[in-house]
């Protein structure tokens, strides 16, 4: 038993080491801060359309059946490739798409969705990175899943991809919209 | 010569102040308030590049953020109130230091915990040591030795001297 004892440091070594490896071997990008804003009401200041003829974002809007909040901006390399795929989705009907373009000149943001398409039901124009702010933005893009009582359900930060959109944001969606969303 | 301008050069260092990203557009007329804007964000991480504060970085996040905390400070609002306004929206990876709650204990109570337990494991060590270490008293027979020796160098000294 005393013999043991000199084990001790070694087990403690052994369940730090342990500690610090899991994160590490996880594969998680350790860059990516966890969310404070899962389960809090999605930010209701009204932002203002950035297509003429198109709405933008307030609280009505937010409040009505399940969507996706995309934040993305035409200097931002990653929205770019995530692009054709939420164009597929919103395509699809499967999805309720809103975007919020952020920090971005409106002449640019048009030019961007001139050149790509636009897939986005409502577009608010963020130019002072403000809404950004309140949403808990760090870096675009990223896409907020916000129900129908307007509550943020799920954060995903960087661009979006099919394993994402399949694994984890459809099923989502899908449980949000089945549970009444209401 | 040269010890001379070592020490310029050592002095030249000791004075140069850190880096700072805060532009004069973005300070406040108040020297009050832009001193507390400024103390209040070196607690304050940039969440783009992470291990900055935002009074360090260049980040357009970070600009946004010292900008959005001296409009607080002018509507009046206290340091707390700033640094649970960012917490809601960041969560307390915003802060850099972390708050002490049930989370959070083992950051800051750990190191004292295992410091703690090193310095028990030292002292139940050092008690638990073998007590051949301690000299034991000379038996009767040693001492009747140790007398006849000396007795005998006493005696070979005293022949010497006188």
């Amino acid at each position: 038993m005393g013999r043991l004892l000199y084990l001790l440091p070694l087990v403690i070594f052994g369940a730090i080491a342990a500690y610090f490896a899991a994160p590490i071997l996880s594969g998680k990008d350790p860059k990516t801060l966890p969310s404070a804003m899962i389960d809090k009401p999605a930010p209701t200041q009204t932002l203002p359309p950035l297509v003429d003829g198109k709405p933008g974002i307030d609280a009505a809007a937010l409040a009505g059946p399940v969507k996706l909040v995309n934040f993305f901006a035409s200097w931002c390399v990653p929205c770019r490739a995530e692009h054709p795929l939420l164009t597929r989705y919103a395509a699809s009907g499967k999805i309720r798409l809103y975007g919020i373009n952020y920090k971005n000149k409106k002449e640019e943001a048009l030019a961007w969705l001139a050149e790509l398409g636009d897939p986005y039901e409502r577009i608010g124009f963020d130019l002072s990175g403000r809404a950004g702010i309140e949403w808990g933005v760090y870096g675009v893009p990223e896409t907020y899943v916000v129900d129908a009582k307007g509550i943020i359900r799920y954060r995903h930060v960087g661009p979006l991809t099919q394993l994402v959109m399949a694994e984890t944001i459809m099923p989502l969606v899908e449980k949000l919209e089945a549970g009444g969303g209401s | 010569m040269i010890v001379r301008a070592i020490g310029t050069l050592i002095l030249g260092l000791m004075l140069a102040g850190p880096a700072v990203a805060v532009e004069p557009g973005e300070q406040l007329a108040d020297p009050a308030l832009e001193a507390r804007a400024r103390e209040l964000s070196k607690d304050i991480r940039c969440l783009v590049c992470q291990n900055q504060s935002i009074d360090d970085s260049n980040a357009g996040l970070a600009r946004d953020l010292r900008l959005i905390l001296r409009e607080r400070i002018t509507a009046g609002d206290s340091d707390d109130d700033i640094r649970e306004f960012l917490v809601q929206r960041y969560g307390d990876f915003v802060l850099l230091n972390p708050p002490v709650k049930a989370e959070t204990y083992v950051l800051w109570y750990g190191p004292v915990a295992i410091g703690a337990f090193g310095l028990l494991a030292v002292i139940v060590f050092l008690r638990r040591r073998p007590a051949a270490q301690t000299a034991k008293p000379l038996s009767e027979e040693e001492l009747a030795r140790v007398d006849r020796l000396v007795a005998e160098i006493d005696t070979g000294t005293n022949e010497k001297t006188s």
